[in-house]
């Protein structure tokens, strides 16, 4: 089955091809924007911006560290930088740059980091970005996005560019499908709820969302009506959304494409944890880097598919009766 | 508006220096704890720079668009850097004296724009030349006419982004930007030379494609005509390579490399400002 299919969402191109016509399309609303490519135009295609605006495009090459502090220095200039490349390069190799020059000096400037986590698939887990969420974690200012859908990485593009501070925005390379139409509306903070049900909560970020809403399906087969929430901001947590979601479902599924400790799922226990204990269950990364594969046989084969997310879903519903 | 460039006498330059020897002295024994070694061994390149006409700022607009940007990426040498600031105007000098306090903007290293001035957030070393090319293509790209100057320590050469940045400003020909090296000779735990060589520097920025120049780290005048030479020079990045004595201005400081990040206890600080007054 394809992804989202169960759930009768209709496909889309890969994420990064959505993020591409979304930078563009800042770029050409906002004469401030500029962006800064690590080499990887053509894989992130940043590289759309190349092509429009060469003089507000800068490839500082394959050097992470000076692409940041370059990025930064720009928005000292009074440009607003988005500075592009695969989250595991630019976080492994420019933490400390993000850490002083964006997030400690609270800088107007954005960061993307594209091929988030396993799906990039045949490239191998030196490529694949399974921790960086948990990393931007670290930076109290960044606020994070993670878009699920065409609709969303628009939306979270323009806002990310709008809002006034330090930014991380997680792309793919995989495809995902839509789960909005396209006038939806997004506010930076506010988590969707993409399905009501009332008796257990999926919360997704990235292509955990259209699989929540697989799982979704296959647990109304049961006679379960899974409430879907997409949690796009991973900061500022939506601590309201996420209360009510504990409060009137009484348990709660976490899945990210992401190393289980420090991610999405881990702040959402503790936001649940504190206000509204339910019982909750996680699907995501287990202590263990991936593998060179195509990403359907990742996804299987590291248990971040629908069937997972009903597994954890039935386990947590089952704890509610006791 | 008028800028707050201005032109000082030799006699005028020495007492600066030396009034702003006594306040790292001060700032930093009061505080406990401070880089004043660090501090003391780039007094006169500061002076060019904020008080003999090199910089063009205006303290009572601090974020003016069109300023020269001077980016402190040696951090640890905050103490002089607020002195400097009071004293060119951005703001009261009764801040300087919460250094290292509590509640107190005046932070260890220093913060981006925490303090009116403050350009960088710098104290991680090896950082500070990458946001000076970023302000370089960004003045480029807004038509914003301002030179970019950035202080960079020598033990930070080590930092390899340090030559990325170095690659990087030549491939922009970035011929507004100035690097002025604080070449001190030690760093934290022993002399350059001995704990990781830098030699041949000139023959490095050279070979990285920028223009290198050398002078007397310590003689304001001096440093002030190279800076001024420099702003002349088209199609290519240039570092003033400014040779200093690490601590000068006090004896048994200049002799003891171990005083790196330690102040001086009542006792030493008596001593070190009959130094200073004397000098």
């Amino acid at each position: 089955m394809q992804l989202g299919e169960r759930a009768g969402l209709k496909p889309s191109k890969p994420m990064r091809d959505i993020f591409g016509e979304a930078i563009l399309e800042v770029c050409k609303a906002n004469s401030r924007v500029v962006v800064l490519d690590g080499d990887l135009g053509n894989s992130t295609k940043a590289e759309t911006v190349r092509m429009a605006f060469p003089e507000r495009f800068f490839n500082i090459g394959i050097a992470e560290s000076n692409l940041v502090g370059i990025g930064a220095g720009l928005a000292g200039a009074g440009c607003i930088p988005w500075i592009t490349s695969f989250s595991s390069f630019l976080l492994c190799n420019a933490y400390d740059q993000i850490r002083l020059a964006v997030a400690m000096s609270n800088l107007n400037a954005k960061i993307l980091g594209s091929h988030g986590g396993i799906t990039l698939g045949k490239d191998g887990p030196t490529q694949m970005g399974i921790e960086d969420l948990a990393l931007m974690g670290g930076m109290p200012t960044m606020t994070i996005l993670v878009p699920c859908d065409p609709v969303s990485m628009h939306a979270l593009v323009r806002l990310a560019t709008d809002h006034e501070g330090p930014v991380f925005l997680r792309s793919s390379r995989v495809a995902m499908p839509y789960i909005y139409p396209h006038n939806q509306k997004f506010t930076i903070g506010k988590a969707n709820v993409v399905r009501e049900g009332s008796d257990v909560t999926l919360v997704g970020c990235g292509i955990m969302v259209a699989m929540s809403l697989d799982a979704a399906a296959i647990l109304a087969e049961d006679g379960i009506q899974a409430r879907v929430i997409d949690l796009h901001t991973l900061r500022p947590l939506d601590v309201e959304t996420l209360v009510s979601a504990a409060r009137e479902t009484g348990a709660l599924v976490c899945a990210e494409e992401h190393l289980l400790q420090g991610g999405m799922g881990s702040n959402v226990a503790r936001v649940v944890a504190e206000r509204c204990p339910v019982p909750m269950g996680f699907v995501g990364l287990a202590d263990t880097y991936c593998e060179s594969a195509d990403p359907n046989d990742l996804l299987v084969k590291y248990h971040l598919t629908a069937e997972d997310i009903v597994r954890a879903a039935r386990g947590a519903v089952e704890k509610k009766k006791h | 508006m008028e800028t707050n460039q201005r032109i000082m006498t030799r006699t005028d330059l020495n007492e600066i220096a030396r009034e702003l020897r006594l306040d790292i002295l001060d700032t930093t024994t009061r505080a406990g704890s401070g880089h004043l070694s660090s501090s003391f061994s780039a007094v006169e390149i500061l002076t060019a720079l904020y008080f003999n006409g090199i910089l063009r700022y205006r303290s009572d607009d601090p974020w003016w668009p069109e300023r020269d940007r001077f980016i402190m990426s040696k951090g640890h040498a905050a103490p002089l850097l607020y002195p400097v600031l009071a004293r060119a105007g951005y703001f009261d000098r009764e801040m300087i004296w919460k250094l290292r306090e509590i509640d107190s903007p005046v932070q260890g290293h220093p913060i981006y724009r925490m303090m009116p001035g403050v350009e960088a957030t710098t104290g991680s070393l090896g950082q500070g030349l990458s946001l000076g090319i970023g302000h370089v293509l960004g003045g480029r790209l807004n038509g914003l006419g301002f030179r970019v100057y950035v202080l960079i320590g020598d033990g930070e050469c080590e930092a390899g982004q340090v030559w990325e940045a170095a690659m990087a400003a030549a491939h922009f020909k970035a011929d507004n930007l100035t690097a002025i090296l604080d070449y001190n000779k030690f760093q934290e735990t022993g002399p350059i030379s001995r704990e990781m060589a830098l030699e041949p520097l000139v023959d490095k920025w050279r070979a990285f494609g920028w223009h290198v120049e050398e002078v007397d780290g310590h003689d304001t005048q001096a440093i002030t005509d190279r800076l001024t030479a420099l702003q002349q020079v088209r199609g290519r990045p240039q570092i003033l390579i400014a040779h200093t004595v690490k601590g000068k201005g006090v004896s048994f400081v200049e002799a003891d490399f171990t005083f790196h990040g330690r102040a001086l206890n009542p006792e030493q600080a008596a001593r070190a400002r009959e130094e200073i007054l004397c000098n």
